[in-house]
């Protein structure tokens, strides 16, 4: 089986449309169900790593849950064959969490009433002094839809503040253009994670209902931007809980397949976001929470169809779950996560956007990954990449 | 066995080891050391290459090693340079394993871009070991521009699946005036003799130790197939040839008008 679908000129929204993975279609339901054992059984014999929509439906299917056992085994052979027995360490450093939208599942909703706090770039640098005190080298920016105090020049002079200490800079902020992306990266961003949450255009509007975010084709293109503007690493993810995770599994590895073909030097990461409780957000609001045994299928459902893709885990997972969820396929995880601006080093009590369940050192998680055999690894990438101005 | 000459170093082992995808550098020392190589690749981006104190620099003793840094991670020539002075500046090694590979799946080299940089380094003072594609032209062109080797890949890097380029790499061998190091993709100490029968001169082995349930082992058994294979090739290996030499073979009267005179 090969990845021979040509996309030419096609655009995101228009594959999907096409393929009735946006939610226009009833077709999906009856073709996952339809799998039978033995289509999972000739998939396994021969897991290599290579995308087919096909193939991914069989994987993700109710047939296939007999097999998770199986397909968890290959997924790490084939995780272990491509990356090593190896981890990479990162930590996220939240900077705002004032946000100009109303996303139902978020603990930063604008409706929400809670105390809202922001870092100063000298604010966010002590934060990276507690982080980079801990071993990381690795981080993550986040923010809320915060255009007015968070905006790119904010982020362009952090950005270099930051490269005097960390190795790898990424971001998952609100929605850029393309030329601004462009700008991150020349200042050193090397990476953005931007989720679609949920590729159901109907799904969608109903849980952002306002701010720029509640435009389903404004946010479907944000991965193209991204990709154009050079960066090198680009993280997905559907916000598990909110649809169907099949039909969503199967949209994401759509759209990762688009755009490895189209920008072909641009790194794709999945990440596995479960809906978790936040402030003013009870997870009795969602109908399609996520089972620990889905999750498993569906991150190793999506290694046997791309074996070189980064999947990435973080502190919302239980320490249990995640110890055990570095040998299925996981090649990125962070570690003593604060999700809240200020939360390593100022403000303890500013509101968080989800609650992490992992409440571990990153001392203590980098024991449990050595535990399992794994090499937990702080340095990937060096800072001499990016050409100074 | 006969030394390998690279620029104007000699070594012993013909067998270079990489020190990516080791569960724990402890294990990735044992199995260097089991390997009986004398030339370590280290990725630039995954040291402190300016703190000798590193995690995994510290375990490589460079007294007993040549640390041969590579430029993973570089997209075009104009990053695989600026890697290299980095590399040199802080380790005073002026060996660079080039490395352009702008997409970042197969992890396939970029022919044009590793030219480009090879040159600028050149000119530059180093010695330059350039990561190819089984591409008998472009070999050419790097002996032609002052490479030290060139190192041709067997298969995609980390397949382990073994020599798939054997025909262009056959040529590169026959034409090379600079030693041919096969890299990318060995993945069984067989594949790593068929290279040295072929008359490889020397080959890079990293997944199919790093990933081995035992690499320390494994490590001995790439040592041991390179040393045979070797071996085996100055040897004058017998031809596999016609099943069956022809009792009346169609010159016997040239002999035979021969004892006539």
């Amino acid at each position: 089986m090969v990845s021979d679908e040509k996309y030419n000129g096609l655009s995101i929204a228009e594959l999907l449309k096409q393929k009735q993975l946006d939610g226009s279609g009833d077709i999906w339901r009856a073709r996952i169900d339809s799998v039978t054992e033995t289509d999972v059984e000739k998939v396994l014999a021969m897991p290599t790593g290579v995308f087919n929509l096909e193939k991914l439906i069989v994987l993700i299917s109710p047939a296939a849950r007999k097999y998770i056992e199986q397909m968890a085994q290959a997924a790490n052979r084939l995780t272990i064959q491509r990356f090593g027995r190896v981890v990479r360490m990162y930590a996220p450093l939240y900077v705002s969490n004032y946000c100009n939208n109303s996303c139902r599942y978020c603990g930063f909703n604008r409706t929400h009433h809670y105390q809202r706090s922001r870092l100063t770039i000298a604010q966010a640098m002590k934060e990276a002094d507690v982080i980079a005190s801990e071993g990381f080298r690795d981080i993550l920016l986040v923010s809320g839809e915060d255009r007015e105090f968070i905006d790119v020049d904010y982020l362009v002079e952090l950005t270099k503040r930051l490269r005097e200490k960390f190795s790898y800079i990424a971001v998952e902020i609100y929605q850029l253009e393309a030329e601004e992306y462009a700008r991150l990266f020349k200042a050193g961003v090397e990476g953005v994670t931007i989720y679609q949450e949920t590729y159901d255009r109907q799904q969608y509007q109903y849980w952002h209902p306002a701010g720029l975010k509640a435009d389903y084709d404004r946010r479907l293109i944000a991965a193209d931007s991204v990709c154009s503007a050079g960066m090198r690493e680009i993280g997905l993810g559907v916000l598990l809980g909110l649809k169907d995770w099949r039909i969503e599994t199967l949209a994401m590895g759509l759209h990762a397949n688009y755009l490895m073909k189209r920008y072909w030097k641009s790194h794709v990461s999945f990440s596995f976001p479960r809906i978790r409780p936040a402030t003013e957000v009870e997870s009795a609001q969602f109908e399609y929470l996520m089972s620990d045994e889905y999750l498993v299928q569906m991150i190793s459902a999506l290694r046997l169809c791309f074996a070189d893709a980064g999947e990435v885990i973080s502190t919302r997972e239980s320490a249990l779950f995640r110890d055990n969820l570095i040998k299925t396929g996981i090649t990125k995880t962070s570690a003593g996560s604060k999700t809240n601006p200020g939360g390593y080093s100022q403000c303890k009590d500013a509101a968080e956007q989800f609650k992490i369940d992992d409440d571990r050192s990153p001392e203590l998680v980098t024991r449990a990954i050595k535990r399992a055999g794994f090499e937990p690894v702080w340095k990937d990438w060096d800072r001499a990449f990016v050409k100074s101005e | 066995m006969d030394k390998l000459k690279i620029a104007d170093r000699e070594f012993d082992s013909r067998l270079l080891v990489g020190t990516g995808k080791f569960a724990s550098n402890e294990l990735m020392a044992k199995a260097i050391e089991a390997s009986g190589t004398q030339i370590v690749t280290v990725a630039l981006r995954r040291v402190d290459i300016e703190n000798e104190n590193d995690d995994m620099l510290s375990v490589i003793d460079r007294d007993k090693y040549l640390l041969l840094v590579n430029t993973s991670g570089a997209r075009d020539a104009d990053e695989a340079v600026r890697l290299a002075k980095l590399s040199r500046a802080a380790t005073g090694i002026n060996w660079l394993k080039l490395e352009v590979t702008p997409d970042p799946y197969y992890l396939l080299p970029d022919p044009v871009e590793t030219l480009k940089a090879a040159e600028i380094l050149i000119k530059d003072g180093f010695i330059v070991l350039p990561y190819i594609n089984a591409d008998p032209v472009l070999a050419k062109k790097l002996e032609d521009i002052g490479t030290a080797t060139v190192m041709p890949l067997a298969s995609p890097i980390g397949s382990n699946r073994g020599i798939t380029t054997k025909e262009a790499i056959e040529i590169i061998i026959e034409q090379s005036n600079v030693p041919v190091v096969i890299d990318a993709g060995l993945g069984l100490p067989s594949h790593v003799a068929e290279a040295m029968e072929m008359g490889a001169d020397a080959v890079l082995v990293n997944t199919a130790i790093a990933t081995a349930a035992d690499p320390v082992a494994m490590a001995k058994a790439f040592k041991l197939a390179v040393e045979a294979g070797r071996v085996a090739k100055l040897s004058g290996p017998a031809r596999a040839g016609d099943k069956a030499s022809a009792s009346s073979p169609l010159t016997g009267f040239l002999r035979g008008s021969e004892n006539g005179q």
